[in-house]
This record gives structure tokens, sequence and C-alpha cells, in this order.
């Protein structure tokens, strides 16, 4: 009996391995449409940011399927859920090289799950376009990642050329404790010279601390003229009701992380007067006609808006861009990828929903200054900051 | 010195959360001897409860406070009987791992109900602070403690004063013995977990204006509780407050004199010593068995 029943097994794994083989074939043979690999945190505490980006992308892909394709060739997408988590970020990626064999990857969301694949995509020379915001990916330029988040360079660059103009000297610095919170506390500490301020108090936050009031207690101590806070929901949403809690009354400047309607919802009246650099979809219909981003915008915000029935927020479009610069860069190559990595970094002038993207072999952001706008809540919706 | 008084008035906030999380854990611990770590997804529930209850449904805080109580508590029922008692062999650690699981599961289902975004709940009343020392205090926080000490009265008295209590304690002290003496340890079982899962419920309810209610709070709450337990010795309702308390301000003053970094290392750096030097807790029962 015992025999019957293993030699039964043989048979069944040899079917099975069989019909697997047979499954394949034709996929193998008929591979016509280029194949994309899109990696998010469509679920988990990154979802803000993983859940518009899918849906971006496949907006984008059908966008191009119907203006006929890449040279002929139809973009198929295969898309994973990361939940925001390193190993499984990890895990997707090598499935879409060795298993879809995608000719490029799109994602992750966050600069955590990023790193994590750098090393893999650069071994294995698979271009990947990454949609987190953090400058270590793509400082030092390694030849096949680039990205399309703005940096939190130019978002620090941003809220400093504001603090200047309004004569702030002084600043406490609260970022929370993950790659987001790091890089950016990095950034702040680092170009706070050249712009003339003075950060008398840099904090830490956890990602899911419920009570800041310690922190801004001790910042409040060395009488900084504002404060900049560096997170994701609902972290600076707790700091800025704190912040009225404790009766603290200087300006709150928060980072780019929070640039959604979500922040105003969560730190409801508390939310008045922050400050936040912000990629100009947010104001979109408020920026002068003579911006050359405005149309791209408007157009992307109403067709995700009736295809999705709204939700829609600046985090999809960094999606949105990579499958546009994307698609650019495929044209002529016939799929392959050290082609399209070379085509990437010859992009020039293409106005996106970020920005305008320029790569170079030393830019593999392509993105400048114009990328971020300083806005202000105003009775709870953005007002723009001249 | 205002700074001080803040940095106590913060722990002691933060504290008392702990501390009702650790009552939970504490109250199951007496009764059943089984530590449940699905006790942060108790929290977790009163406070998505309560959102529910208030912001959809338009119900007053009155009214709803008690009815998420109730329906928390009933969960917890239902995790006993569904769970934990058609397990055949219930040795401990067989029972901890399925509440870790009961716990995973519980975050699953509140994420598929009430989305990955957390939500914010209003609190209970005005929210203009008030000033002591040079120092801001929530009125929330007030309320925090004003419920906490009205529980831990409340316990008090059930597990000392009423025939319940003590049969429930005879219970965990051992359990056929108790059955013998025409105890029913299955339905005292029952209210263990009704209460515990009921008093996470309502540490849910009573932060959830601070903290914002969403799917994954519940786990670092717990973890934060459990160490407050356990700091306060398990099994030790005047421990779990102590325990609580403790940890709240020294995180707090931690963050304040040190480095707020370092503020989730403090919890289980104390866990660990406290373990080395003294598992049973400060408040804790003298003997201590492992299993």
């Amino acid at each position: 009996m015992k025999r019957a029943s293993t030699k039964a097994i043989c048979w069944m794994a040899a079917l099975v391995v069989g019909l697997g083989l047979w499954w394949n074939a034709p996929a193998v043979f008929a591979a016509q449409a280029y194949k994309i690999g899109g990696i998010f945190a469509v679920t988990g505490r990154a979802s803000f940011l993983g859940d518009p980006e899918k849906k971006s992308l496949e907006m984008a892909v059908d966008e191009i399927n119907a203006r006929g394709g890449i040279d002929g060739h139809p973009v198929e997408a295969v898309i994973y859920d990361t939940e925001g988590d390193p190993t499984k970020t990890v895990l997707a990626v090598n499935k879409l090289i060795s298993k879809d064999k995608v000719l490029a990857i799109i994602g992750p969301s966050r600069t955590p799950t990023t790193l994590a694949v750098v090393p893999i995509v650069e071994r294995l020379q698979v271009p990947l376009i990454s949609c987190a915001a953090g400058i270590q990916i793509v400082e030092p330029v390694k030849p096949y990642v680039f990205k399309t988040a703005q940096s939190d360079v130019l978002a620090v660059a941003a809220i400093y050329r504001h603090m200047e103009k309004q004569g702030i000297k002084k600043v406490g610095i609260l970022a929370v404790t993950n790659a987001f919170g790091v890089s950016g506390r990095d950034q702040l500490l680092k170009q706070a010279d050249e712009h003339g301020i003075q950060v008398v108090s840099e904090q830490a936050f956890g990602a899911s601390d419920t009570d800041m009031t310690a922190q801004l207690t001790k910042i409040r101590k060395e009488e900084p003229d504002a404060i900049i806070c560096w997170g994701t929901n609902p972290g600076p949403a707790v700091v800025a009701k704190n912040m009225r809690q404790l009766g603290m009354t200087i300006p709150l400047y928060q980072s780019h992380g929070v640039a959604s309607p979500k922040f105003i919802e969560l730190a409801g009246e508390a939310a008045e007067g922050v400050r936040l650099p912000t990629g100009k979809i947010l104001v979109a219909d408020l920026l002068p006609e003579s911006d050359p981003q405005k149309p791209v915008l408007l157009r992307y915000i109403a067709d995700f808006n009736k295809r999705y029935g709204g939700g829609v927020s600046g985090f999809g479009g960094y999606a949105y861009d990579a499958m546009h610069l994307l698609a650019k860069a495929m044209e002529g190559t016939g799929g392959d990828k050290a082609k399209i990595r070379d085509n990437l970094e010859k992009i020039s002038g293409h106005v996106g929903i970020s920005g305008t993207f320029t790569f170079s072999d030393k830019d593999h952001n392509g993105l400048g200054q114009d990328a971020f706008v300083m806005v202000e809540i105003r009775n709870g919706t953005w007002k723009l900051l001249k | 010195m205002s700074e001080i008084v803040q940095y106590l008035m913060s722990g002691l906030t933060a504290g008392a959360i702990y501390a009702v999380i650790a009552l939970g854990y504490t109250l199951l611990y007496n009764a059943t001897e089984l530590v449940n770590f699905a006790q942060g997804e108790f929290v977790m529930l009163g406070s998505l409860g309560l959102f529910t209850f208030l912001s959809v449904l338009g119900w007053p805080l009155w009214a709803a406070f008690p009815a998420v109580t109730l329906v928390v508590g009933l969960l917890g029922v239902v995790l006993e009987r569904l769970a934990i008692r058609p397990v055949k062999k219930p040795e401990p650690i067989t029972l901890i791992i399925i509440t870790v699981g009961a716990s995973i599961f519980l975050r699953g289902l509140a994420m598929l109900l009430w989305g990955k975004d957390p939500h914010s709940v209003p609190g209970f009343a005005a929210a203009a602070p008030i000033r002591v020392l040079g120092a801001a205090i929530m009125p929330q926080s007030l309320w925090i403690l004003a419920v906490v000490g009205l529980l831990m009265g409340g316990l008090h008295l059930f597990s000392k004063h009423t025939l319940t209590g003590k049969a429930m304690e005879a219970c965990a002290i051992h359990r056929s013995g108790a059955w013998i003496l025409g105890i029913p340890s299955d339905r005292m079982a029952q209210l263990a977990f009704a209460m515990s899962a009921a008093l996470g419920g309502i540490g849910g309810i009573i932060i959830s204006p601070i903290t914002m209610a969403g799917y994954d709070m519940g786990t670092m709450l717990g973890l934060k509780g459990f160490c407050a337990a356990m700091l306060g010795g398990l099994g030790s309702h005047w421990g779990a407050v102590v325990g609580g308390l403790l940890l709240g301000v020294l995180e707090s003053l931690g963050v304040g004199f040190f480095s707020s970094g370092i503020k989730d290392a403090i919890a289980f750096l104390l866990l660990l010593a406290i373990l080395m030097a003294r598992p049973s807790g400060l408040l804790g029962p003298k003997a201590v068995t492992r299993f």
C-alpha cells in the first residue's frame, strides 16, 4: 500500500511538472508584449503610497496600449504587493526577474524597500525606476537605478528658501526614526549652513508613537523660530496636535511626506497654518497658466478621478511618470535592457507629474528646483505660497 | 522645572494607557494562567469601534462607550469559544501561539473592514489644555487617568470582595480543584476572557482621541502593555498599574534627558532587566512557575 502511494505521488509530480512546462511553453515562444514589473506597498502602513502608484501604473499602461504600445509591442504590467516590507520586496523582485522575466521594474514605494533591492537589480542589470524619495537611492549614481519621486534634497531646499524669505534663523528638527526621517534629517543638517539657518535641537520619534509632547518640550527649551517635522502619517499629525496642546505658536513646517488631504483630516484644526513643500499636483488648479506642467497635471487628475472615483495624490504620479519615461526609453530597443538604461539616461525635458525630468549620467532623478512649491494649509485646504 | 512637569505628565498619560493594557493581561493571567498576545488587538478594536459608533453611526459618547465595550467583550468570548477552548491539549505554549495567530487575524480583519489609513476620533471634552506649573495637560489625559483609576478600584473590589472574583482566582490557583469545589471553571475562563477583552476595548476607547485609530496600532501597544505587566509582576493588579506608569514616565524622561531615539528601546531594556533580576516583577508573587 505504502509503495503504491509513493509511486502514485511520483506520477502525480511528473504530471504536474509536465503540465507546467506545457502551460508555459506558448508564453515563451509568443512573447510579444513588453513585460514591466511593478512592486508597490499596496497594503500596509505605506499603502497611501503603493495604492495610488499601482492604480496609476495600470492607467499609464492602458494609455500606452491605447496609442498602439511601444513600437507595436503592447505593454503588460506584472504588479506585486510588497506590504512595505523589505523582505517581501526582495522576494518580489527576484520573482519578477527570474520568473516573469520583466524588462524593467517600477517601484518600490519606500526608501528602505528600494535600498534592499538595489544590489539585486544592479547585479542582474535590470533597469529600476523607484518611486521612493530617499536621495541615497540615486546618490551615488548606480547605473541601473533611477527614481521619479522628488528627492528630500529638493524638499529641504524649498523649505529653507522659504524660511530665508521669512527671516527664520533657528529651527528645531523632529524626524521619524525610519529611512525617510533619517534621510530628511541628514539633508536638513547638511543644507542648513548654506541657507544661514542654525539647527538648535534635533529630536526623533518612532513611526507608531502616539505622543510627541516630550520631544516638543525639549525643542521648545531651545527657543527656535520654527519647527520642521519630517515623517509620514500619522506621526506628523500627532506633532501638529501636540504643538497646539502645548500652546506653541511658532510655525510648523512639514515634509512632502504628508502632502495629502489625509493629513488635514487627521490633524484637523491643528493642520491650520502648517507649511510644507509639495509636488505641484496638490495645487494644480492654482498654478499660473505659464507652467508647462499644468495641462499634464490637470489631465492626469481628471483621468485618475474618472477611472477610480477620486483619491488622486502626487504619489501615484511617481509610478505614472516612471511608466511614461520607460515607454520613451523602450522605443527602438527591441527589449534590450542595457539599451533601455542608456535611453533613460538620455531623456531630457520630459514634462511629468512630479516635475520636468532631464536625466544624465550624473543625475538619475532628473528633477530641478521647480519640482517643489511651498504651500500652507488654510481653512482645511492648500494655499500656494510665493 | 516646567519641562520636568511636562515630561512627567506626558509619561503619566502614556503610562496610564500601558497600565490599562497591562490590567487586561493580568486579569486573564490570573484566571487562566494564559498570556493573550491578542490583547493589543482588542485595544485597536476598541479605538476603531469608537470611531465607527461616533463618527460613522453618529452615536453620542455616553452610548458609544458601553456599546463598544460590550462588543469587544463579546469578541473576547468568541475568541475563547472558537480558538482557545477547542484545543485538545491546552499546553500553555500552544495557547499562546494561538493568541498570536488570533492577533494577526484580527489585524488583517480590521484592515479589510476599516481600511489602511488611520482615522481621527474627537476628544471627550473641550480640547483646551490645562496649564499646571507651566506644563500643558490635555483634558483627555485626565480622562484616561480617571478611567484607569476607576477600573483599578473596580477590579480590586471585584477580585477581593465578590464571590465571582474569588472563584476566578481559585480557578487560577488550581483549575480541577476549583471544579471539584463546584466552581464552573469553563465559565470563569470565559468571563475572564470577556473582561480582559473589554478592558482592552476600554483602553482603546479612551486613548483613541490622542493616538488616532488605525488597524496596526495594537501591536506596539500590546507589547508595551506586556512589558508593563511583566515589570509590575504578571498577576498583580497594582503591579500592572505601577508597571505601566513607571514605563510611561521612564520613556518620557528618557526622551527628555537622553535621546528620543531610544524611547522604544527603554521598554524592552527594562523588560530584559526585570526578567533577569526579578522575574516575578516588582509587585508580583514570590513563587515563579516556569513552563
